[in-house]
């Protein structure tokens, strides 16, 4: 009898589960089963059978109110889509040349040459951002490796090694040496036998000894075998003089001064570790994407002044932002997609509870800065190719496109990307003062080149973008348990969505994800009700 | 000592903003704030109050004007949105010690306002422990 029986194989598994309790189930099944755990997407929603001549106002062109208008309509909605800009994407953006950046208080015209760009917003897709990865593929937008990391950038810290930044290599490998050799003194002189059994003190003496590439003294030092992670004074070569010379690790005090736990901690978290992945030729592709699709839905130029609901429908009230004309929208629903920077200062007609959540959601600020070089000197002169090096400047970091390597012509750096102090700096100074900071800092890296091969830059201070004031929404625990719920709760005929009512905070998969789950609740209720 | 520990508190929340947000890197910057309360409004303040402190947007989306202000005559005002944030706009509690948020409200008050009395760190220890709650905006100002 056992010999007829053969066991199902986990797809089979999966199959029957998700033919019998559908999708939910099978998502719960494969959660259990270790897979799929990193994003809530299960595939698109099937939203059908809308009732005849229903209608949607969807407020706001960014990632969230694009794909609501995209599935609503799928879904057999009438979906019109109302929008402050001349644009449609939102944060979902890319500068090239001959575009205009216009801050509050400043016009800048973008002189990149042909084909190169700046990613003024989002800019990398880690390979768990399911619902962002699947869009991609429906709606036809290619994409391409990022280049997250890169041993051979740099890393500099003012009070570091004198002020010298040093690879992340060098500091990566130096302190899992030291901290190996000194976990293995500790074990050595019996401080963690009350820890650990003896099985696994031998076990880590072992681990340590090869991980931290320890000499049979249990010490780290300079060797062969170290020179093979750290690299060499003189590479292994051919012939005559091949044999490789290995260079001198710092030592325990220096590689902590540098804080490189802060980048290997950086590096660690789910949604910062390889794979990831970047639209090719700029990451508007996606909002252009979804733009083919709702654009003949999408008013432009439509500043929201007032949103109100009653038991048959939502009216939007708003002004032409280019005329100057006052007009009103009515739908039967709506999906309202504002930043709560915005929202929380329009007349909105929601519960008190939601316009308190709008009132405890503060917006970071940050700015990113392009400077277009005439030529790779990162790649034929420092061996970089991708990546970032990482300063306690202002500038927080200098990033290398991971695109184009090898090529000659300019290439634009992403000169700056900092969140907290050095945002608020940059974003408060002029345009030419921000490029001038951008350059006197990144040539730390540099200081043959960087000022030298620099041809023209541009920047994007989030603070100063006249539609969203800030950059992403800032929950904290606190503010997450008193307002979550109240903020993405439907409201009457209102439901809110966008990148804030997420937990995927400042990630498209955020804006994704809450546009699907509001959308779905507003189906469920219009079928309802 | 309870204030220390509070002020650690909020600095931990800002650095790390709930979940793992898109961002540059981990880890402080060596930015240093000044110490004077003009120079701090130009590292922070005016990266959205602008230059002029007049402030930017257009109703419905816009930093209010801190020049000329009525709003700051009140000086628990400023202190209280400071130490907690109102709207879009982020408490500094974790980025500003409290000398550097009394020496900036004083330059705003006295500087782009007519108003004499002085914030001190005492006035911003008291409204952490009243807790008072946090002003209406005054957007339309
Ligand atoms: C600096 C930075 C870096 C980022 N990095 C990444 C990254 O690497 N990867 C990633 O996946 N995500 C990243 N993000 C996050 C990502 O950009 C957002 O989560 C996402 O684009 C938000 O989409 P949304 O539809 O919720 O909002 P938005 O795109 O902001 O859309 C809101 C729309 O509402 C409109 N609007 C505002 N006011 C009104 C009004 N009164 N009337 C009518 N319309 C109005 C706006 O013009 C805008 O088009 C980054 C964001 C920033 C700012």
């Amino acid at each position: 009898m056992l010999d007829h029986f053969t066991a199902p194989t986990r797809r089979d598994l999966l199959r029957v589960i998700g033919k019998v309790g559908g999708g939910a189930a099978l998502y719960q099944t494969m959660t259990v089963l270790g897979h799929a755990a990193e994003s809530h997407f299960t595939g698109p929603p099937q939203l059908t059978g809308a009732r005849p001549g229903a209608s949607v106002l969807v407020i706001g062109a960014g990632l969230a109110g694009m794909l609501a208008a995209y599935e609503l309509t799928k879904a057999g909605y009438k979906v019109q889509i109302l929008e402050l800009q001349g644009r449609a994407g939102g944060r979902n953006m890319t500068l090239r040349g001959g575009d205009t950046v216009n801050e509050l208080g400043s016009v800048q015209k973008v002189g990149f040459a042909p084909g190169n760009y700046l990613n003024p917003g989002p800019w990398r897709i880690p390979y768990h951002h399911r619902t962002v990865l699947h869009y991609c593929k429906e709606l036809g937008v290619a994409l391409e490796p990022f280049m997250q990391s890169n041993h051979n950038a740099f890393i500099h810290r003012k009070t570091a090694f004198g002020g010298k930044p040093q690879r992340y290599r060098d500091l990566t490998i130096d302190f899992k040496g030291h901290v190996s050799e000194l976990l293995g003194k500790a074990l050595n002189a019996g401080a963690l036998d009350a820890a650990v059994t003896p099985e696994d003190k031998a076990r880590l003496l072992e681990a340590m000894r090869s991980w931290g590439v320890l000499d049979k003294n249990m010490t780290y030092g300079k060797s062969e075998k170290v020179g093979e992670q750290r690299g060499w004074e003189r590479p292994p070569g051919g012939g005559v003089n091949g044999a490789p010379i290995p260079n001198d690790p710092f030592g325990l005090s220096e590689t902590l001064d540098s804080k490189i736990w802060d980048q290997l901690g950086f590096f660690a978290e789910h949604a910062m570790q390889t794979s990831m992945f970047q639209a090719k030729g700029g990451m508007d592709r996606i909002g252009k994407a979804f733009q083919a699709r709702v654009g003949k839905t999408i008013r432009f130029n439509t500043r929201i002044t007032k949103i109100a609901q009653d038991e048959k429908g939502v009216t939007a009230s708003w002004t032409d932002a280019i005329t100057g004309a006052a007009g009103e929208t009515k739908a039967d629903w709506m999906v309202c997609t504002i930043p709560a920077s915005i929202l929380g200062q329009i007349d909105v007609q929601i519960a008190d509870t939601k316009k308190a959540a709008l009132k405890a959601l503060p917006y970071g600020n940050s700015v990113k800065i392009g400077l277009e070089m005439k030529r790779r000197f990162w790649e034929t002169e420092d061996a970089i190719y991708g990546g970032s090096s990482f300063t306690d400047q202002a500038i927080g970091l200098v990033s290398y496109p991971g695109h184009g390597c090898f090529s000659d012509g300019p290439a634009v750096l992403l000169g700056a990307y900092p969140f907290g102090v050095g945002a608020y700096v940059l974003a408060g100074m002029t345009p030419e003062r921000r490029i001038q900071a951008a350059l006197d800092q990144g040539a730390v890296f540099h200081p043959a080149h960087y000022k030298a091969e620099f041809s023209n830059g541009a920047s994007l201070a989030w603070s100063r973008m006249p539609w969203i004031l800030g950059c992403c929404a800032t929950w904290t625990e606190e503010s997450r348990a008193a307002h979550y719920q109240n903020l993405v709760s439907m409201d009457g005929r209102i439901v809110l969505a966008g990148e804030h009512c997420s937990y995927y905070g400042c990630w498209q998969e955020g804006a994704l994800l809450s546009s699907l789950d509001a959308i779905t609740r507003l189906h469920q209720r219009a079928l309802a009700g | 000592m309870l204030s220390g520990t509070l002020s650690l508190a909020v600095a931990l929340a800002q650095a790390s903003p709930g979940f793992a947000q898109d961002r540059p890197s981990n880890g402080e910057s060596a930015v240093e704030v000044s110490a004077e309360g003009r120079e701090i409004y130009e590292q922070i303040c005016q990266s959205c109050h602008m230059a002029d402190a007049k402030g930017c947007g257009v109703p419905g989306a816009m930093f209010p004007a801190l020049a000329d202000n009525p709003r700051l005559a009140d000086k628990d005002y400023g202190s209280i949105i400071l130490l907690k944030g109102r709207g879009g706009m982020p408490w500094f509690a974790g980025m500003l010690t409290r000398p550097q948020i009394a020496a900036v409200l004083n330059y705003v008050r006295g500087h782009f306002n007519k108003y004499q009395d002085t914030v001190t760190v005492a006035d911003l220890d008291r409204i952490t422990t009243a807790n008072p709650p946090v002003p209406d905006c005054n957007c339309g100002h």
